[in-house]
């Protein structure tokens, strides 16, 4: 039936992975990731493999933790002054939290996309794809332009937009501009593109035309998207975590997840019971 | 409850009350304005904006020293302002835990309200006292310590209008903060960041207090700043108490090209904004 196998441990309740396929890597991977808001845990003791060239969803109802772990994988909370993060999140084995670790080369590897659209206003399309190359001088035109097209095409956005590349940024409609802010992110070639509900606020077009991109997408780079809707989590990935009220309490390929469910809770939620 | 009639009534009654305080406010700057443009206007010609002052009991003459002298003098002391305002601006929006910045804050604030003077007498003796004369020079930092906490208030509120997400969309891609500030937010602010600067140089360049002991005066044009120079605020001052009715004159005309400054000032700020942060 599945090339993988899931079940939870009973002793920890955090969902282990029997795998069947040698071939899978794990290129991210969060241990006992906890993060507080001051007295209030957003994601409590969350275990989760992150597989090569897979896409992850991260489910679950509004509230529940998913995005406030996705931002824990790039170290975004550091920004956020009330919040903090133990636990430890293993890129290819290196601790990204380890002392001594810069968060600036973290964010380089592991790339985000953000709910809204952001392209920067000030900036052209062009001006928004290099953005990441040129601010750190990378200067070289030829190099420039070989990025912009090879991460535009790769974004989908390339056709659409080769003729008017030096056009304001939001002169763009919001599906373009949310293509744009993926082909800006994979401009700078991370390892890992996290994406925190990329479509919620596109047109039904527009958000098919990203989650066909996903499936292309992976090929180059390994995905992790939250996403509120199941049917998408169904559609564009390959594993699913299950989240509720800051506990991953589910984890497995999105098949068997979705299929038969090994918790109560997971059920639940997938059948419409609640979320 | 009450009839819809007595309610309008209400509201109009208090509508006037308003627009009468507003006049009554109004009025006085009115007044001035009318009175120096009247006065001023008529004195107004080639020489005033092309020759020197004449000795005292000699009719004609004009400002040019006085003229050049506060676009110098402000003109310098925009530059030495402006990377220590701008700086300061970033420090309170972008870095709120900075350690500097509980000082920093009262400080910029104490420094706006404390008397125009008083930064006169502070450059004094940090320039007139040490280089032993009195100079141009003087004049543009007493000009610079008006200008910076007015700058760095207002790059400090534009910057906090730039939405966040433009300074994680750059953290994101792995860029270190300082360049995600200077290229990024800074750029979005820029209208902003701008009309700032012109309103604490049109602020500045009305001022006559602190010129009294830096820029001191002069009679010569110069575009030395290491000599005394003259500013349209200090010569309209000096003119306005003397006892010769053709200064008088003068007078008025110096206050209606100072007016004429500041409000080009205000208006190239208002053009800056438009449609923007």
């Amino acid at each position: 039936m599945s090339e993988f196998e899931a079940s939870a441990n009973p002793q920890t309740g955090h969902t282990e992975i029997l795998t069947l396929d040698p071939s899978l890597k794990t290129r991210l991977e969060a241990r006992r990731v906890t993060v507080m808001y001051g007295q209030k845990a957003g994601v409590k003791d969350v275990d989760m493999p992150i597989y090569t060239h897979k896409v992850t969803a991260l489910i679950g109802p509004s509230g529940c933790g998913k995005t406030t772990f996705l931002r824990a994988l790039n170290r975004m909370h550091d920004l956020t002054p009330s919040a903090r993060v133990t636990g430890e999140v293993l890129l290819d084995g290196v601790n990204v939290y380890a002392p001594g670790v810069d968060p600036v080369e973290v964010r380089r590897k592991i790339g985000m996309v953000f709910q809204k659209p952001n392209p920067f206003p000030t900036l052209s399309i062009y001006g928004n794809v290099v953005a990441g190359l040129r601010l750190v001088g990378i200067r070289k035109k030829s190099l420039l332009d070989e990025a912009v097209e090879r991460a535009l095409t790769q974004a989908a956005l390339w056709d659409e937009v080769k003729d008017r590349l030096h056009a304001p940024s939001m002169s763009l409609s919001g599906g373009q501009q949310q293509r744009l802010c993926i082909a800006r992110a994979l401009a700078v070639e991370p390892e890992v593109l996290l994406m925190d509900e990329p479509t919620s606020a596109l047109d039904p077009i527009s958000t098919q035309s990203i989650e066909d991109l996903l499936t292309e997408l992976k090929n180059h780079v390994t995905i992790v998207i939250v996403t509120h809707n199941m049917q998408q989590a169904g559609r564009v990935s390959d594993f699913t975590g299950f989240f509720l009220n800051g506990d991953l309490v589910e984890f497995g390929p999105t098949n068997l997840l979705f299929t038969t469910p090994k918790d109560k809770r997971t059920e639940a939620y997938i059948t419409g019971r609640f979320g | 409850m009450r009839s819809l009639q007595a309610r309008y009534a209400r509201d109009r009654l208090i509508l006037l009350v308003v627009v009468i305080g507003t006049i009554l406010a109004a009025l006085p700057l009115a007044l001035v304005l009318g009175y120096a443009l009247v006065n001023g206007f008529s004195s107004l010609n080639w020489d005033f904006f092309t020759k020197g002052p004449k000795p005292p009991g000699e009719l004609g003459g004009g400002m040019a020293p006085a003229i050049v002298g506060t676009l110098v003098i402000t003109g310098t002391g925009l530059l030495i302002a402006m990377p220590f305002g701008i700086g300061a601006g970033i420090l309170l929006a972008e870095y709120p835990d900075n350690r500097l910045n509980p000082t920093l804050r009262p400080l910029s604030d104490t420094l706006n309200g404390m008397p125009a003077i008083l930064k006169g007498l502070l450059a004094y003796v940090l320039v007139v006292k040490t280089q032993g004369s009195f100079s141009g020079l003087s004049g543009a930092l007493a000009m610079a310590f008006i200008m910076v906490p007015i700058i760095a208030k207002t790059t400090e509120s534009v910057l906090k209008l730039v939405p966040w997400h433009i300074r994680e969309a750059g953290l994101a891609l792995g860029l270190p903060r300082w360049r995600v500030i200077l290229s990024l937010v800074l750029p979005a602010a820029r209208g902003g960041v701008v009309t700032g600067l012109l309103l604490a140089t049109a602020r500045a360049a009305g001022e006559a207090a602190p010129l009294i002991f830096t820029a001191f005066g002069n009679t010569l044009l110069t575009l030395d700043l290491r000599q005394p120079m003259d500013a349209l605020p200090l010569r309209l001052y000096a003119y306005a108490i003397s006892p010769y009715e053709d200064w008088h004159r003068q007078a008025w005309a110096a206050a209606v090209v100072l007016l004429g400054l500041i409000v080009m000032t205000s208006l190239l700020a208002r053009w800056f904004t438009r449609g923007r942060l």
